[in-house]
């Protein structure tokens, strides 16, 4: 019994206490579920298993990087408690998942969750529940809708804009090419299909001369180049992931197929594509860039790669360094902590929207010189920036200006 | 061919269950349906939503019962199936305004027809083989929803978005509350709908063809139609609960209805019990539920703990829940004793 009321007398004097020690804090700090004194809870939701695990990498270095800021004091004096759940790109999961984070982990937001149809299924859920779905890790161009839905922001600079980067580049430099595409039959396969399509506008329809299109669980692309090669096209616009993107530069040479490459961007890494398939093979290949390929040799001695390559020593050892994914990464997680840094102590999911959709010119730690990060009331694609960049010897030469394609959602 | 045919003669692949093992007492059903009824009451709407979630696989483990452990036929397609019910609803509901309720039936009646149709080039096949033939479906299905002829009604890629339904009348619960009720009302009839089918004369047809199919026949059961039909009952169930799932996310995609979901329903069924119709929600809750464990164990290995924890039970409980079943009754007579 006397245990008892000497609880009650403390609970007694620590609600006595409560509104003294608040009150004064309550005129600058507001938060919201999930953000507190102490910490921010971030959720997140990625494919740690199933047909895209390979991406689970993202999530991975998120985590570590999450942790040192943590280790470095947090955000504001905040810890980042950095909660990653495994949808295996399936999007009844990613549903339940999302439920999982917003009702039973109660984070402030949900922050680079991987994948076209995952994200898709959980936006009207998380709009109509106004929890913010941050920096989503897809190129699709859906993302940059502020109008249909405010809680929603992309990241990383569109699949369609890049082709039609492209496709201004061929309309300029070859106007009478015989285009051949290789895409993946899937939602970003065919984004970048129909940016490509766009950008020719009414020429599309006589300049390609064929569409292949494969399916992500085929073993080998070959005869697919094949076909391309005797369909007489000479510039070949190349939309695969990187495993299929090292087949068909391998293929082309030993067939002896020699049209203009173009390879989307997804693949425009020299550890996973280019050497693998052989530099031999890989010369001037065109494709594009946001930001610096960790694999190339003209960063060795770059102040941001050091900086990536000291985190990794300390916070994500056992890395696969070639992966773009790790950098992506990366620069996401500063993007995030941009955001979150720039909240104040007004942690509201409505103020980190607010912060999230007014950046300007910032540069981040491993983004190409002159690529910025810009979004506004208006503009929810916070990267649209890009540089073609043409395989020379072993590296990448980045060509012709920083490009700008924003094409809205 | 022969070769197998012998091993698979001498010990059969689905045990013989009578059919009065297929179900539960009164007193146990009434028990379980009380926790069903009352428990969301007191959840939180995620926890809710996740025994919708339950209730509908539940459904979709339970059509796959009645094919295999009610006629002895193996399906790897049930995913096939499954979309195509989700897709029926979600196109129904976004495309020409019907209303949710209404779907359900249509979703099941184009089902059943198409696992109808899909029973009769079945009928050469029989076990293993069947199982390949039925796996193949289930791995055309997300590139045939994908096809950019069926683009303007599926969404291709994209999928569709669905509109989630209000509760009628004003009642004040809440959508996520509404819909379980609406699942759990659909899914007692179900199961009551399926014992019943199992007790009655086409039961007793399904069951005479999963025992011995040439003593079926001799005996004058018309063993290509109820083979047949056994599928279209599967599917057309597996269609409802498609469609259930569908109005549940409020998404569909062909990325939810890979391969990996109709061995998903094949595994519940295993670890429900092959043949015990109530093992199917046990079977359900161990496919929704213990990746979430083994996540919560290791996420760089999640699958391992997985496969590790499924090893597990069937190693120590090869016919699934309803062996735990049975000894807990035999330990509570034991008791009463």
């Amino acid at each position: 019994m006397s245990v008892l009321n000497l609880r009650l007398g403390a609970f007694a004097a620590a609600l006595a206490l409560l509104p003294a020690t608040s009150s004064g804090a309550l005129a600058q700090k507001k938060y919201d579920t999930g953000a507190s004194d102490t910490e921010i809870k971030i959720g997140n939701i990625m494919p740690y298993s199933g047909p895209a695990s390979a991406y689970g990498v993202i999530g991975k270095t998120e985590e570590a990087y999450f942790r040192k800021i943590n280790a470095e004091g947090g955000i504001n004096g905040r810890k980042i408690n950095f909660i990653s759940y495994d949808d295996a790109y399936s999007p009844p999961k990613t549903v339940e998942q999302a439920r999982k984070l917003v009702e039973s982990d109660e984070v402030l937001l949900v922050f680079n969750s991987l994948g076209t149809p995952p994200n898709t299924a959980i936006q009207k859920y998380l709009n109509t529940k106004k929890v913010p779905q941050l920096f989503v890790a897809t190129g699709a161009t859906k993302w940059n809708d502020p109008k249909e839905f405010p809680w929603t922001m992309g990241w990383q600079p569109n699949y369609q804009s890049e082709s039609a980067i492209y496709a201004k580049y061929i309309l300029k430099n070859h106007p009478n090419a015989k285009v051949g595409i290789l895409y993946q039959n899937d939602d970003y396969g065919k984004d970048y299909l129909k940016g490509f399509k766009d950008g020719l506008g009414a020429k599309a329809a006589s300049m390609i001369v064929l569409e292949e299109s494969y399916e992500v669980s085929q073993p080998t692309i070959d005869s697919h180049i094949v076909k391309l090669k005797s369909s007489g096209a000479d510039v070949f616009f190349n939309i695969t992931t990187p495993k299929f993107a090292a087949q068909a530069i391998k293929k082309n040479s030993e067939i002896g197929w020699k049209p203009l490459h173009f390879l989307n961007n997804v693949s425009a890494s020299i550890g996973s594509v280019m050497k693998p398939a052989g530099f031999e093979n890989g010369q001037d290949i065109i494709s594009s860039q946001y930001f610096k390929d960790p694999t190339d040799a003209q960063w060795k001695n770059d102040a941001a790669m050091k900086a990536w390559n000291e985190f990794l020593d300390k916070y994500y050892p056992e890395a696969n360094r070639a992966d773009a994914s790790v950098m992506y990464a990366y620069i996401v997680s500063q993007g995030l902590v941009h955001v979150l840094k720039s909240c104040g102590d007004d942690l509201t999911r409505a103020n980190v929207m607010k912060q999230a959709a007014s950046i300007k010119d910032l540069e981040l730690s491993g983004l190409l010189p002159g690529v910025k990060v810009n979004t506004s009331a208006t503009d929810f694609a916070p990267l649209s920036q890009l540089q073609l960049i043409r395989f020379k010897g072993e590296n990448w030469e980045r060509f012709g200006e920083i490009l700008s394609g924003d094409v809205g959602g | 061919m022969s070769a197998v045919e012998e091993v698979t003669s001498e010990a059969p692949a689905v045990e013989a269950v009578p059919k009065r093992a297929m179900t539960l007492g009164y007193g146990t059903s009434l028990v379980v349906l009380g926790l069903l009824i009352i428990a969301p009451m007191f959840l939180k709407n995620f926890f809710v939503f996740q025994m919708t979630m339950l209730l509908i696989y539940a459904l979709a483990v339970l059509a796959l019962n009645i094919l295999t452990g009610g006629s002895g036929q193996f399906s790897l397609g049930q995913s096939a199936f499954y979309a195509v019910g989700a897709y029926t609803s979600a196109i129904l509901m976004e495309h020409m305004g019907v209303n949710y309720a209404l779907t359900l039936p249509i979703a099941g009646i184009i089902c059943f027809g198409f696992g109808f149709l899909f029973g009769q080039p079945a009928l050469r096949l029989s076990g293993i083989y069947l199982a390949l033939a039925t796996f193949a479906l289930a791995v055309a299905m997300p590139q045939l929803l994908k096809l950019g002829f069926f683009e303007h009604w599926t969404g291709g890629v994209q999928g569709l978005v669905v509109t989630k339904p209000d509760a009628p009348f004003g009642l004040p619960i809440s959508q996520d509350r509404w819909l379980y009720y609406f699942t759990l009302v659909i899914a007692i009839g179900i199961y009551v709908a399926s014992v019943n089918l199992l007790r009655s004369r086409s039961g007793r047809a399904f069951m005479a063809i999963r025992d011995n199919e040439i003593a079926a026949s001799a005996m004058g059961v018309d063993v290509a139609l109820y083979k047949t039909l056994a599928f279209g009952v599967s599917a057309g169930i597996t269609g409802v609960a498609g469609g259930l799932g569908a109005i549940a996310v409020q998404f569909v995609a062909p990325d939810g209805y890979t391969i990996t979901l109709a061995i998903s329903l094949f595994l519940g069924m295993v670890v429900g019990g092959v043949g015990w119709l109530p093992g199917s929600i046990v079977g359900s809750a161990f496919i929704i539920f213990v990746p979430n464990i083994a996540e919560h164990i290791s996420k760089g290995l999640s699958g391992a703990v997985f496969g590790v924890l499924l090893f597990l039970v069937i190693f120590l409980v090869p016919h699934g829940a309803r062996q735990v079943a049975i000894v807990a009754q035999q330990l509570i007579g034991k008791l009463k004793k």
